[in-house]
């Protein structure tokens, strides 16, 4: 199977929110970051295992700038066998994916998987508009894959439960947790990455269609108001009266 | 013109359609235009979206669109949208949402804000308030197309009635269907899914097992709540894996959310930080969650959690 994962950067899990003084960009002073959470531990993950398992090859791909060649490198580490680098500052998820569908286009792969959203802007829609892009099926959230006989089995998760589909390649499909477990790069992984190919293309055309004006910090709740274990009517009345949830 | 896309399951619509429709009417207004709903295959009672501000319902009533298709329902919502000349087509931010706000935006050559919580108006900009870097910050948003998909985290407006009786038209729009089939579904039913929970009972590792479950079960009853779990409940399999709400879990934003014995991890309330009012029943006075919590109670849950129920009890009792 040849795979292709889309990877992206986003400030670490416990990287502190703040903006520049305009509000206008997420101050990036002293942050750390890291590959998107759920394009590594799962997309990329499982991905690898069903390369080990049917023979094939995995590509890492990011549209993004020089600086996010550590991530594409980290992904090497993991398991891919090589790092493709849109050379371009992203836009919004719809530059993105048009970015990634002009590259993988024409390439056949069977699988194009990524995360099933971005732990900065949340958004979850960067794999249908691949999708879309692509004219290729779509599966959303899928939580376990199988693959046999040129037929792909996979839950995907919807509220309350999961969804059963069945699927043939070429598809495109998002990451959710339980689709692999995570896979810590070892010592011989990270040398081996340093000679993987690392082909950094062109960008094409393509605009925008979001634009971000502003960005705020949610108010400050206030102190917690701690409650007498032994008075829990007064938790209810709280509830009730000040709160209005009940 | 905007169209707001009304999910239905059964033949009834879910409790999303009616805050999405409402949703429309509110921008309808804002911006002088007529608001239409489309619904999906069968249904027992299209016109149950009355009194949200609808002016027109549109249904189309074909059974092969009961399943969620997201070939044949972008076919069908950007087919409507292009006759009607729709500049704005509204969204539940459901699973189906998900899997479907991205590939309707493409085709309609619409900006996608995905996930939103509202909208403002700011000297006639119209920009989308959007929960980022979960739920630690929030964006504004504009366009920069002509049209946009925008879809609304459920449980965002709190939906009142108004008095619109729209007409009710069938409607065949023509469509594909995808390569992907649906073989089974395995989901609860007779349960408030925990994204459009007003109210979950939570609740970690403090529980000490899954026999002990009990307890939440009978506070998420009184309270008419859905129940919920953290991580490690999920990965113990105390829990099904659906009732994990986290940061790797599912996110929600109930208007009460009680977390019971778990510590507040900051991947945990990733998930949950955008519930309008959180209480915190932890023995341990310095667990972190006590910080974002509006109410707090350090006791032993095995203790506060009963006397809790009771208290509900007996409110509900005196309140009718």
């Amino acid at each position: 199977m040849n795979i292709l994962v889309c990877v992206s950067k986003t400030p670490d899990t416990t990287a502190k929110i703040d903006f520049t003084a305009d509000n206008k960009e997420y101050n990036e002073k002293g942050k750390q970051f890291i590959m998107n959470p759920y394009d590594e531990w799962y997309a990329l993950v499982r991905a690898i295992e069903l390369k080990e398992a049917n023979g094939g090859e995995v590509t890492v791909i990011n549209a993004g700038p020089a600086s996010n060649d550590p991530i594409l490198r980290k992904g090497l580490a993991i398991g891919a066998d090589k790092a493709v680098r849109i050379d371009v500052d992203s836009r919004d998820s719809y530059h993105n994916a048009f970015q990634i569908a002009a590259y993988a286009k024409g390439k056949n792969y069977d699988l194009i998987v990524a995360g099933k959203e971005t732990i900065d802007f949340n958004g979850s829609i960067f794999g249908s508009m691949l999708a879309e892009l692509m004219e290729l099926p779509f599966i959303s959230y899928s939580s376990k894959l199988e693959y046999k006989d040129g037929t792909a089995t996979v839950h995907r998760d919807v509220e309350g439960g999961v969804e059963i589909v069945k699927v043939s390649p070429p598809f495109v499909l998002s990451a959710a947790k339980g689709l692999a477990e995570q896979r810590i790069p070892n010592m011989r992984g990270i040398m081996m990455a340093k000679r993987k190919p690392l082909e950094v293309v062109e960008a094409v055309e393509a605009g925008e269609r979001t634009r971000i004006q502003e960005f705020e910090l949610p108010e400050d709740k206030g102190a917690v108001k701690m409650v007498d274990p032994e008075d829990m009517d007064e938790l209810v009345r709280l509830l009730h009266e000040e709160a209005k949830v009940i | 013109m905007i169209l707001v896309f009304a999910e239905s399951k059964d033949g009834k619509f879910k409790k999303n359609a009616f805050e999405i429709a409402l949703l429309g009417s509110q921008l309808a207004k804002e911006r002088n235009q007529d608001c239409a709903a489309v619904v999906l295959g069968d249904h027992h009672q299209p016109s149950e979206l009355s009194g949200y501000g609808i002016s027109k319902i549109y249904h189309v009533n074909n059974s092969a669109l009961n399943d969620f298709d997201d070939f044949a329902y972008r076919d069908v919502i950007a087919g409507l949208a292009n006759e009607l000349g729709a500049n704005t087509v509204l969204l539940s931010h459901t699973a189906l949402g998900k899997a479907l706000a991205g590939r309707l935006s493409v085709r309609l050559e619409a900006a996608c804000i995905s996930a939103v919580k509202g909208f403002e108006n700011t000297g006639g900009q119209l920009r989308w308030v959007k929960p980022v870097f979960s739920g630690k910050a929030f964006a504004h948003y504009e366009a920069v197309a002509e049209k946009s998909v925008v879809s609304l985290i459920p449980n965002s407006l709190s939906v009142t009635k108004a008095e619109v009786s729209p007409e009710v038209e069938e409607k065949d729009v023509e469509f594909n269907k995808s390569k992907v089939e649906l073989v089974e579904r395995n989901v609860v039913t007779g349960k408030v899914p925990l994204p459009e929970a007003e109210r979950v009972v939570s609740a970690g590792r403090g529980m000490k097992g899954p026999e002990n479950w009990d307890i939440i079960e009978e506070l998420a009853e009184a309270l008419n709540a859905t129940t919920a779990c953290s991580r490690p409940v999920a990965d113990s399999e105390w829990r099904p894996h659906h009732e994990h709400v986290g940061q790797t879990g599912i996110a929600i934003r109930p208007n009460l959310y009680i977390a019971i014995g778990i510590s507040g991890a900051i991947q945990h309330l990733a998930g949950v930080n955008n519930s309008k009012v959180i209480v915190v029943i932890n023995k341990d006075s310095e667990a972190p969650f006590f910080k974002a919590a509006d109410y707090g109670v350090c006791a032993d849950l095995f203790d506060v959690v009963p006397k809790l129920t009771e208290a509900v009890k007996r409110f509900k009792a005196d309140n009718g």
